[in-house]
């Protein structure tokens, strides 16, 4: 009971992000004609937030599937740095082990990334968190726009999330080279490519910078490749 | 396009490729022993990654008036402010998240 009542606790702030930005995305899909049950389909199965958010406009232009998965490529790009992250944590996870790693977005990774809790408080963030995402979505798909006062803005409790674990993992490290590697690397490719491009050449970017770190640090690196290349 | 086939394929095809790519880590890398360079950049991601998201969530502001900027950083020196004071993430976050929408619905 513990363990539920901490995971709860935890994914409030993705309750609230997910909710609204799941029904945006439903009210979209509305919008664009479709009927709920492709809505929840989407978050049920692909379950990535700015994809499905972009996919609405490619869905009624008709593009192509080279041309989707080219997109959810580029987009989703950035969860390969989830799956390396989660490696050791996520090793011995047994039975939930595929579902958790499906379950890996943006907002739950930000969450169990730092290896702190335990599989089980995992596997009820993650459940937590696509329940809030399906729900949204579904009431969104269903409803429309009818919610009686303006949530402009509240999409940034995403960000605010993010800026709790950033300040968070701040206050429990001791090198701080990996997180302005981070947040520097990506600054400065936002400001050269612009929000839509700006991702690839961080991951980019910050891969090259951490293992040149790490090759400062000692000399005895294996060879290997990087597996995002 | 509305026709059903054409929707199920383009979910699935979004669906395989997200899932491929969260899972590639684990199917290249999962094996007995993880390579010594996946466990370092395992251990250095975490907080690379969520400075990237840090980025990410602050990919939209604008230098062009003070309408895209000045909410955004107020709310999120408030966040990390408060967080500072009280370690209190969820507090943190629905006072930043109020006190932006404030800004951007009825100030800017």
């Amino acid at each position: 009971m513990q363990t539920v009542r901490n995971a709860f606790k935890s994914s409030l702030p993705v309750l609230a992000g997910y909710l609204v930005l799941g029904a945006g995305f439903g009210m979209m899909m509305k919008a664009a004609g479709y009927s709920p049950f492709w809505a929840l389909a989407m978050s049920v199965f692909v379950y990535a937030g700015s994809m499905q958010y972009a996919a609405v406009g490619l869905l009624s232009g008709g593009a192509s599937l080279v041309t989707l998965a080219l997109t959810t490529l580029m987009v989703n790009a950035r969860h390969l740095f989830y799956g390396i992250s989660m490696l050791e944590p996520y090793r011995k996870a047994g039975a939930a082990k595929p579902y958790l790693i499906f379950a890996l977005t943006d907002e739950t990774y930000s969450l169990v990334c730092d290896g702190r809790r335990s599989v089980r408080e995992c596997l009820l963030l993650s459940l937590f968190d696509q329940l809030y995402w399906v729900a949204g979505s579904v009431a969104g798909a269903l409803l429309g726009e009818v919610v009686p006062f303006s949530t402009q803005g509240v999409d940034f409790a995403l960000t605010a999330l993010f800026l709790t674990v950033f300040t968070d993992q701040w206050l429990h490290s001791k090198t701080h080279f990996p997180a302005l590697c981070g947040a520097g690397v990506s600054a400065v490719c936002l400001a050269v490519f612009g929000p839509d491009r700006f991702l690839l050449p961080a991951m980019a970017g910050i891969t090259a910078l951490l293992l040149a770190g790490s090759l400062g640090q000692k000399q005895d690196t294996r060879k290997e490749v990087t597996p995002d290349e | 396009m509305n026709d059903p086939l054409y929707l199920a394929a383009a979910v699935a095809v979004m669906a395989l490729v997200t899932a491929a790519l969260r899972f590639a880590p684990f199917l290249l890398l999962g094996g007995r022993r993880t390579p010594r360079l996946a466990v370092y950049l395992g251990r250095v991601f975490p907080c690379a990654t969520v400075g990237m998201l840090v980025v990410y969530g602050l990919k939209d502001l604008s230098f062009a008036g003070a309408g895209g900027f000045v909410p955004q950083l107020l709310a999120g020196a408030l966040v990390v402010a408060s967080y500072l004071w009280k370690r209190n993430s969820l507090l943190s976050i629905v006072g930043g998240t109020a006190f932006y929408m404030v800004l951007v619905q009825t100030v800017f």
